[in-house]
């Protein structure tokens, strides 16, 4: 088998293990960031009636790993959930290699479509 | 409440509303945003990032095993994620214009639909031979595993569900949902999508579809993690066991519980929204 020639069947085996370990890292990140995170503001009041935003180390990818860095716990925590939605983003991107191999020009263009709307929403959506 | 008692507390109910999901087959997803504003009083904003994100996990939790199974047309799925993503994006950018009252509203009437047809199994209609002009050159139409072999069928108007699909994605970034009740409208009533390939391939565009606003209100600072994490490990643990003890759980009373629970949370959404309480 040479990686040209995969077929449709195998590419869902290689997008479905890829969902699973997606969503196993971002959840065991959530949880141990979620542990830091109830020890350091556990004893907060959990009053989220008023909408208030969040602080800027919370709001974008490079604003939390700098969080993560300065060991910022609740930092730690949005990783966990901004790698879970990074994962449907790396199932269209590994889809778009697929196309490229089969050489199907139409879906390479409809994949790469979708995969530039959601890093437009991921990264430079304002 | 501390938060040292309140994301406990969270997890709990985002187990409940999984496993009732999963169990019913009908997305808990849509029964979360109820549960963070009327139960534990959370702002519609945090509440609508927190489920989107819960949503991403069981839609990707799940379409893992299913497009193992060989249900799930990943054509289909890819050319409707152009409406759906787009979809959402407007709905993302509508999100922050639309007073909470009105999404409130908006929300209890999604509900009432949802509840309305949840009570209505509709029937398979499945079409061989008739090819539809869009769904020839784009490939749509394909084959699924049924016990007496590999079964073909073609894809019917797809300029009308490829619009639903639209509709769909924008609410799904409004409400934070999955919108699965208009997925199906588009796929099983109107492009005729045999159910097994139409609920597979939905809950996997359901993931991408949430994602494209996700990024939008990360941004926007709807996602807290104080309320997203307990939401989303709950969901998705409920969804995991929801899946494990599906065989043998009386789907049907379930489903009936569901319809009430919905129906509930509808009238309690739209009096709220109507009166201005949240």
């Amino acid at each position: 088998m040479t990686v040209e020639r995969w077929t449709d069947e195998e590419i869902d085996q290689v997008i479905g293990r890829l969902l699973q370990i997606g969503v196993l890292i971002a959840s065991v990140v959530t949880l141990a960031g979620g542990a830091v995170f109830l020890v350091t503001h556990g004893h907060l009041p959990a009053d989220f009636r008023a909408f208030r935003g969040q602080p800027a180390a919370l709001r974008s990818v490079e604003g939390i790993i700098g969080g993560v860095f300065a060991r910022y716990s609740p930092a730690l925590v949005q990783l966990g959930l901004v790698l879970l939605i990074a994962t449907p983003v790396a199932r269209v991107a590994l889809t778009l290699v697929a196309f490229i191999l089969q050489r199907d020009r139409i879906y390479v263009g409809l994949t790469g479509l979708v995969l530039i709307l959601l890093t437009y929403g991921l990264l430079w959506s304002r | 409440m501390t938060i040292l008692l309140f994301a406990p507390l969270v997890a709990l109910g985002a187990f409940c509303a999984g496993l009732l999901g999963a169990l019913t087959g009908l997305g808990g997803g849509i029964v979360v945003v109820p549960m963070l504003t009327l139960g534990f009083h959370v702002n519609l904003r945090y509440a609508i990032g927190a489920s989107l994100v819960s949503v991403i996990a069981t839609s990707s939790g799940a379409a893992a095993a299913y497009v193992r199974e060989g249900y799930t047309n990943v054509r289909i799925g890819i050319f409707l994620e152009v409406a759906t993503t787009i979809g959402a994006l407007v709905g993302a950018a509508l999100a922050g214009l639309v007073p909470t009252s009105a999404l409130a509203v908006l929300f209890g009437l999604v509900l009432l639909y949802t509840a309305y047809r949840s009570l209505d199994l509709p029937e398979e209609h499945i079409v061989t031979g008739h090819p539809d002009r869009w769904a020839a050159r784009l490939r749509l139409d394909s084959t699924y595993p049924t016990p007496e072999g590999l079964r073909p069928y073609s894809v019917q108007q797809v300029p009308a569900g490829f619009s639903l699909m639209f509709v769909a994605g924008t609410l799904s970034a409004l409400l934070g949902i999955g919108a699965g009740v208009v997925k199906v409208l588009a796929m099983d009533r109107t492009m005729h999508l045999p159910f097994k390939v139409s609920t597979t391939t939905s809950n996997f565009m359901i993931g991408v579809t949430a994602a494209a606003s996700a990024g939008v209100y990360l941004h926007r600072g709807y996602i807290d993690p104080a309320i997203a994490a307990p939401v989303m490990i709950g969901v998705l643990l409920g969804a995991l066991v929801g899946a494990r003890i599906l065989p043998g759980a009386p789907t049907r009373k379930l489903r009936l519980v569901f319809t009430v629970v919905v129906a509930v949370l509808a009238l309690e959404m739209l009096y709220k929204g109507i009166t201005g309480g949240l």
